[in-house]
């Protein structure tokens, strides 16, 4: 162990000068965090170390001076959903609701890698998401008019010019899905998911935030209506405020709580291919083929698709996911038809009934859930952070995630953003 | 592949199947309160472990039947054919 520094303790920026020197004298780089002993007590508890955790973490931190944080993770930070998606950015959505919220979460990742002077290799090289029906194109003329109305820059493409953008796909009237138009979000792009979470961590424990791994909460204690102590196999924590950010696992620890949720739990599977010369400028994206193709700084193409067929905790991969997946890619660019696929993996999704996410306060005084991310949690991780960071130091829902509380199930007031945050519809 | 033991018609891959998923009772039509129909819509148990539900033989005999499954182990267990 190398420099071993503490929570709290300010480290030396990354720059180009420390690049250089660090090649000229072969040191080993410091660790980015560390590992402290668990307090008895904290002031507010995270559940769950991934990106929604960690960016809660961090803007609590940042905007309103609070750092006695814990963030726990059963697991080894962003071993969730923060390492499993494949880490495409966009905020092309449905609703006004979700338009608002998911621009300015592009907004705050495109300042990111600077805030958190870590390099998050963000590269918006536009999104492209494919209509081959007429009730397609009409999904896709309304969202661009949404997204124009609130100042996002997307709009509707012909085949020609989606040909021009991606000359490798198949444009021709004969197949099975001819590809009638696309929605065009030159914004969109894609990120490298771990280093979010790696610079999320790095920054909220220069402010003194406890980052601890490999820890399970057991329990939640709620006296009178109050949360007082959180549970775990390596001790018991005296705390007035718990948050929930355990995307698919968002059920089991509500239930700690004695908190329903409308969540259910289904795989998403992914897979990559092995690296090829750089092709694919674009995102492209078929809610119809239930897929969506990217191509890494790597040259590898990554694949993604709609959620499995039925609930499940697994996440082992399936056969009939990569044999669905080629058969959908190909139709799309048979060109592909000699890659090899390298590894699939599978992570688990929160999805609700409307398809837009559950954050704020409950009916547990001191209990906050950021759940419900279902597909799309990974493009909102600032965003989300900032407005559970504001919940939680004020107790007040900020009018940005106004629509999205528990109460909107009971109250018949739901967003419903399935057209345009799922493929598989 | 997981497989699905149809109470019509025996044993049969997964993707012959679609799930419903958890059956709460329906709440009484005249008295039921806000909160009860959006229990009864929306809110779900998702549990760990061993569940059981409602499916449907959607590409065989278009029969509802309950399937007791692990959730977590992806397994089915057992089908009953009384949907009730």
């Amino acid at each position: 162990m190398v420099n071993n520094i503490n929570p709290g303790k300010k480290r030396s920026r990354y720059s180009a000068f420390q690049l250089f020197s660090k090649g000229l004298t072969q040191e080993d780089w410091p660790e980015i965090w560390s590992e402290p002993d668990m307090k008895d007590s904290y002031e507010v508890v995270i559940i769950g170390g991934g990106l929604h955790g960690l960016a809660t973490a961090y803007y609590l931190a940042k905007n309103h001076g609070i750092t006695d944080i814990a963030v726990i993770d059963k697991n080894y930070i962003g071993a969730g959903g923060s390492g499993r998606n494949t880490s495409i950015l966009r905020s092309n959505y449905l609703t006004p609701e979700g338009v608002k919220f998911y621009d300015r979460s592009l907004k705050l990742y495109e300042q990111l890698s600077s805030e958190l002077n870590f390099n998050l290799m963000f590269s918006q090289m536009g999104h492209m998401s494919l209509a081959h029906d007429d009730g397609g194109m009409r999904t896709m003329q309304w969202r661009a008019q949404v997204n124009q109305v609130q100042g996002v820059d997307s709009k509707v493409i012909s085949p020609d010019e989606i040909k021009e953008l991606v000359p490798y796909i198949d444009i021709s009237k004969n197949t099975r899905y001819p590809v009638l138009g696309a929605l065009y979000h030159p914004p969109g792009g894609t990120i490298r998911h771990d280093a979010v979470v790696w610079g999320y961590a790095r920054a909220a424990h220069e402010m003194g935030v406890h980052i601890i791994q490999h820890t399970e909460v057991t329990g939640i204690d709620v006296e009178n209506g109050r949360v007082t102590r959180v549970r775990t196999d390596k001790g018991n924590i005296a705390t007035g405020t718990a948050v929930n950010c355990t995307a698919g696992w968002a059920s089991l620890i509500s239930d700690m709580a004695g908190v329903k949720m409308p969540v259910t739990t289904s795989p998403l599977q992914a897979a990559v291919t092995e690296p090829v010369k750089p092709f694919l400028g674009t995102v492209v994206v078929s809610g119809t083929l239930h897929v969506y193709v990217s191509q890494t700084d790597r040259g590898e193409l990554v694949f993604g698709a709609s959620v499995d067929p039925f609930t499940s905790y697994s996440m082992r991969g399936t056969l009939e996911f990569v044999e669905g997946l080629a058969t959908n890619v190909l139709s799309l660019m048979p060109s592909l038809s000699k890659m090899r696929l390298l590894r699939q993996w599978a992570g688990l999704c929160d999805m609700t009934p409307d398809y837009s996410p559950i954050m704020g306060e409950t009916e547990v005084e001191g209990f906050y859930v950021d759940v419900g991310w279902g597909t799309y949690g990974f493009k909102a991780g600032p965003v989300a952070g900032e407005a559970m960071a504001e919940t939680i130091a004020t107790g007040k829902r900020p009018e940005i995630i106004q629509g999205f509380g528990l109460d909107r199930f009971s109250s018949g007031q739901l967003v419903g953003e399935k057209g345009a945050a799922a493929v598989g519809h | 592949m997981m497989q699905i033991n149809c109470p019509w018609c025996g044993l049969r891959n997964a993707t012959e199947f679609k799930q419903h998923g958890e059956k709460p009772p329906r709440p009484d039509v005249a008295n039921a309160t806000r909160e009860q129909w959006a229990d009864y819509l929306y809110f779900r148990n998702n549990t760990w472990g061993v569940v059981k539900e409602q499916w449907f033989h959607s590409s065989g005999c278009r029969q509802f039947f309950m399937l007791h499954r692990d959730t977590f182990a992806n397994k089915a267990i057992r089908s009953e054919g009384d949907v009730r």
